[in-house]
């Protein structure tokens, strides 16, 4: 367990390199702060933006500037956002909590309901009910995210006046953005459930489990589904990825105050300290993710526990 | 005066479980035709037949699970006491299965479910039916392991699944199966995937536990031997139908049923060679319009040239697999496959390697076919050595030895046709260049495997087990080669088919000369046709020698440990199992733990056998 935990660490962190590395870079190809910053105020001199540069240190050499970013992770300083001069921490620090509470929220909305259901489709295979399901999962797989917030915003706050429109406050205001992630989840995730939920029916086991007399909720419940668990957690962690890329647009949708807005801004006034912080807090989040997904593995199973 | 016409009391010859008429159907298929059987207190009836013949639904309509599968049950009663289980729902046949009724199944290494416990696995059906709580069913569970002879049976409860071997496995489903005293067992195929010492070793056990519990018995089993040890009345079906039921020795003494008479006729049997120099291609028995006919005639395999110089000749091979390494990538446990194995193949000459799971058999096989890499000796082929030659000559050598797996199903690509498949390598080796005579060339080669060349356009799921295998034999004779290695090929394959295809083997072998390195466990079948045999445990040559030497003179104790542990096909014969206890050793070990590395002896002229250490 050391020795993987150690692997995953080391890991972890060339993973973190690699990404900032080429976001810093590629970002810095894309326009000059100085300018974006003054756009329409008036009339810059080339040395009032030399000194603009200097101040927010963007003039220094890209790998020097990439080492100090680099210094100030270690210390969790990551700079100062070069619109508003507020500390990059802090806004990440206020972003990060509404991001993650719609990431868990959605998450859960889609396993309560895709288990359930991916499990009903399995045992009641070619029946009525896996068709409709199947059909639901296809309908709810063809909606484009941003598309389908768009609509429940107009049908739910437009002209039934019954929820808020954006912005996070309340319950209510969690209703719409978690659907819309939620559904398509749900969507692919009722898929595999079904799908590794046949294949381990398949199982021999199983066949003994009902041999033993169980009942048929103890067969699903208990055997099976721990044993589909682990392809469902393999891909329950990949998704969480596509998940927070999603964010980005849903929280647009919902003026969601998370990273996703934070990240978005910055991309436009080519701040570099906010993105840079915002895709490291991001690509860390995956890696611990994925962490969390291997320790759940061997939790799971005790062929990866003991080896 | 009132005398009774039977004397036997009422209770006696009231049968525990009796099935009539059952008939069977998944969709319009009739997979169990009107079938009839009874089973008494304490005795075991064995229902054998070949695959498809409709046993094991018959075993899993018993149990009221072919439900699951899509069976419907067409007609007929299936008493068990008074009550017709074909009448039972489901919710009453639960309390019935586990507890009344119990289920052994073929795949130990599949049938416990990965992620429990084996304690919780069994206290599972002890806390179900007889409401005990864990405390107690735990403890019944550590006397139950102890009664199926499982040492350690504390600590084995808290173990799970994949750390156990496979007999160890069958041993823990049957402690689970009988957990609740059944009256009735049913063992479906328990010990096909089990070596043989360890098959003697659990179907010892089953005998005495059947006997202290008086259970009645059901066994399921396509193999001959097993019957002739386990049972005391035969089932045998066909297509379905029951074709013949009597006595055990009644079955196997005096068959009357033409299916029957060919089944017998075919099994291999353990020192039918006795006496003989050379193996012996024999006439087979089978059903020709509803008569068995022997047909094939009788020749002797004299075909090994031993005065030529060797085709294969392996000398000291080594070959390890890393199993686990530490962090810095370096090895820690390691799997001693084979170790310094020496022997050669002459041209004609079938040489066996035998031995059980874990031997390195079917690694000693891949090295030379280069599917994997040795770490240390030489092969040499025709007497050039594989390190002396070129990337390309090695290329070459895939021409000169072909290989055939154990299933012909998984080895053949579902998506190409038979005849593209067999077409690959004369292709890959630019063997020849028309393709209307490549074609010309896969007609042939299927006709002489028994099958018409209008089957080169078919896909592999469209033949039986046995025509995939001849479409195996054919691909592999495709770029005719000097050595075939035969691996397990003939494991999958009902006794009958495989009867055939060891003819197929011998005929081609006198035809083209050529020499086979068959990979076997079974000893039966390789008494029937190698030259020699060398018997491989844990890697390393126990005794190499003639077929004769061998089995006539073992001089081995494992070599006659493995000769006792073969079930015979005679249920008047003595058994003489006492001296089989004990696992195979597991061949993984630390590095720097690595087996001593034994040392040959020979004992007669061309006989090898291994000194104790």
């Amino acid at each position: 367990m050391a020795t993987f935990l150690i692997k995953r660490l080391l890991q972890a962190i060339f993973v973190v390199i690699a990404i900032t590395l080429l976001v810093s870079f590629a970002i810095r190809l894309t326009g000059d702060p100085a300018v974006t910053m003054f756009q329409g105020g008036g009339s810059m001199t080339e040395d009032d933006l030399a000194r603009i540069r200097q101040a927010l240190g963007v003039d220094k050499p890209f790998l020097e500037q990439y080492l100090t970013f680099l210094k100030g992770l270690v210390t969790l300083d990551l700079g100062r956002s070069f619109t508003g001069n507020a500390p990059v921490t802090g806004l990440i620090a206020q972003a990060l909590p509404a991001t993650l509470l719609l990431a868990f929220v959605s998450i859960a909305v889609s396993i309560v309901l895709s288990i359930p259901l991916g499990i009903k489709a399995a045992t009641a295979r070619g029946k009525w009910a896996d068709q409709l399901i199947r059909i639901l999962s296809l309908v709810g797989l063809s909606f484009p995210n941003f598309w389908l917030a768009t609509m429940l915003v107009l049908l739910f706050s437009i002209t039934l006046g019954l929820l808020p429109p954006s912005g996070m406050g309340g319950f209510s205001s969690y209703i719409m953005p978690a659907v819309t992630m939620g559904v398509i989840l749900t969507a692919t995730n009722v898929r595999l459930v079904r799908t590794s939920m046949l294949e381990t029916l398949q199982s021999q086991y199983i066949m003994v489990a009902r041999a033993k007399g169980l009942s048929e909720s103890k067969v699903l419940y208990k055997h099976a589904l721990r044993n589909c668990a682990i392809p469902l957690i393999t891909y329950f962690g990949i998704q969480f990825g596509g998940l927070l890329g999603g964010i980005v647009v849903i929280e647009r949708v919902f003026n969601w105050p998370g990273l996703g807005t934070l990240a978005f801004d910055a991309v436009g006034a080519r701040d570099f300290p906010v993105l840079q912080g915002v895709i490291t807090v991001l690509s860390l989040m995956i890696v611990g993710i994925n962490l969390l997904v291997d320790i759940a593995y061997g939790l799971i199973d005790p062929r990866i526990r003991t080896e | 005066m009132n005398i009774p016409m039977d004397d036997r009391p009422v209770q006696a010859r009231k049968p525990l479980l009796s099935v009539e008429g059952l008939s069977v159907e998944f969709g319009s298929s009739r997979v169990v035709d009107d079938l009839s059987f009874s089973v008494e207190a304490g005795k075991t009836v064995a229902i054998v037949g070949e695959s498809g013949s409709g046993k094991s639904v018959t075993s899993l309509s018993t149990m009221r699970l072919a439900d699951m599968m899509g069976a419907n049950f067409a007609s007929g009663r299936i008493l068990f006491g008074d009550k017709d289980l074909l009448r039972a729902s489901q919710k009453e046949m639960r309390s019935i299965r586990g507890k009344e009724i119990a289920m052994i199944f073929q795949e130990p290494m599949t049938s416990l479910n990965p992620v429990f416990t084996i304690g919780d696995q069994i206290c599972e059906v002890l806390m179900l039916h007889e409401k005990m709580g864990k405390s107690a069913a735990t403890v019944e569970a550590g006397r139950l392991l102890d009664m199926v002879r499982l040492p350690d049976s504390a600590e084995l409860l808290t173990r799970y699944p994949h750390q156990l071997s496979g007999g160890m496995r069958q041993r823990v489903m049957i402690a689970m199966a009988l957990a609740c005293r059944p009256k009735l067992l049913i063992a479906d195929e328990p010990t096909t995937a089990l070596d043989v010492t360890i098959q003697a070793q659990i179907l010892n056990i089953m005998r005495d536990l059947q006997k202290d519990l008086g259970m009645g018995m059901v066994f399921i089993t396509h193999d001959m031997g097993v019957v002739a040890e386990m049972a005391d009345h035969v089932v045998v079906m066909w297509k379905g139908k029951k074709v013949e039921e009597g006595p055990v020795k009644e079955i196997f003494a005096n068959p009357q049923h033409p299916y029957t008479r060919t089944l017998l006729s075919s099994v291999p049997r353990l020192g039918s060679m006795t006496g003989e120099e050379f193996p012996k291609r024999m006439p087979l028995t089978v059903l020709q319009d509803g008569e068995p006919t022997v047909v094939g005639e009788e020749r002797v395999q004299d075909t090994a040239k031993y005065d030529a110089k060797p085709l294969l000749s392996v000398k000291d091979l080594f070959v390890r697999f890393d199993i686990r390494k530490n962090l810095f990538g370096k090895a820690t446990h390691r799997c001693s496959a084979v170790q310094k194995v020496s022997f050669d193949i002459h041209p004609g000459e079938t040489l066996a390697l035998v031995g059980e799971s874990g031997s390195g058999k079917s690694t000693i096989g891949r090295t030379i076919q280069q599917l994997q890499s040795a770490m240390s000796g030489e092969i040499a082929f025709n007497g050039r050595t594989y390190s002396s030659m070129s990337a390309a000559e090695r290329f070459r050598m895939r021409q000169q030895v072909q290989y055939i797996f154990q299933d012909p199903f998984a080895s053949l690509d579902p998506r190409k046709t038979v005849g593209f498949s067999i077409a690959e390598p004369i292709n890959t080796h630019g063997l020849i260049s028309d393709r209307k005579a490549v074609r010309r060339r896969v007609d042939e080669l299927l006709e002489r495997v028994g099958l018409t060349s209008a089957y080169a356009e078919r896909y592999p799921h469209e033949f039986s087990g046995g025509q995939r295998q001849r479409v195996c034999i054919a691909r592999a004779l495709a770029s005719d080669p000097k050595l075939i290695i035969a691996d397990e090929a003939l494991s999958a394959l009902d006794v009958s088919i495989q009867a055939q295809i060891i003819n197929l083997f011998m005929d081609l072998q006198a035809e083209r000369g050529l020499a086979y390195l068959f990979i076997s466990h079974d000893m039966a079948v390789v008494e029937k046709m190698s030259h020699r045999v060398a018997v491989l445990y844990l890697g390393q040559i126990m005794e190499m020698g003639s077929r004769r030497q061998v089995f006539e003179t073992p001089g081995h104790d494992y070599t006659r440990r493995l000769l006792s542990a073969v079930p015979v096909a005679d249920p008047t014969a003595v058994r003489q199992t006492a001296m089989i206890e004990g696992e195979i050793p597991n061949p993984v070990r630390r590095v720097g733990d690595e087996p001593a590395i034994l040392t040959h002896e020979e004992i007669n002229p061309g006989h090898f056998v291994a000194k104790s250490a």
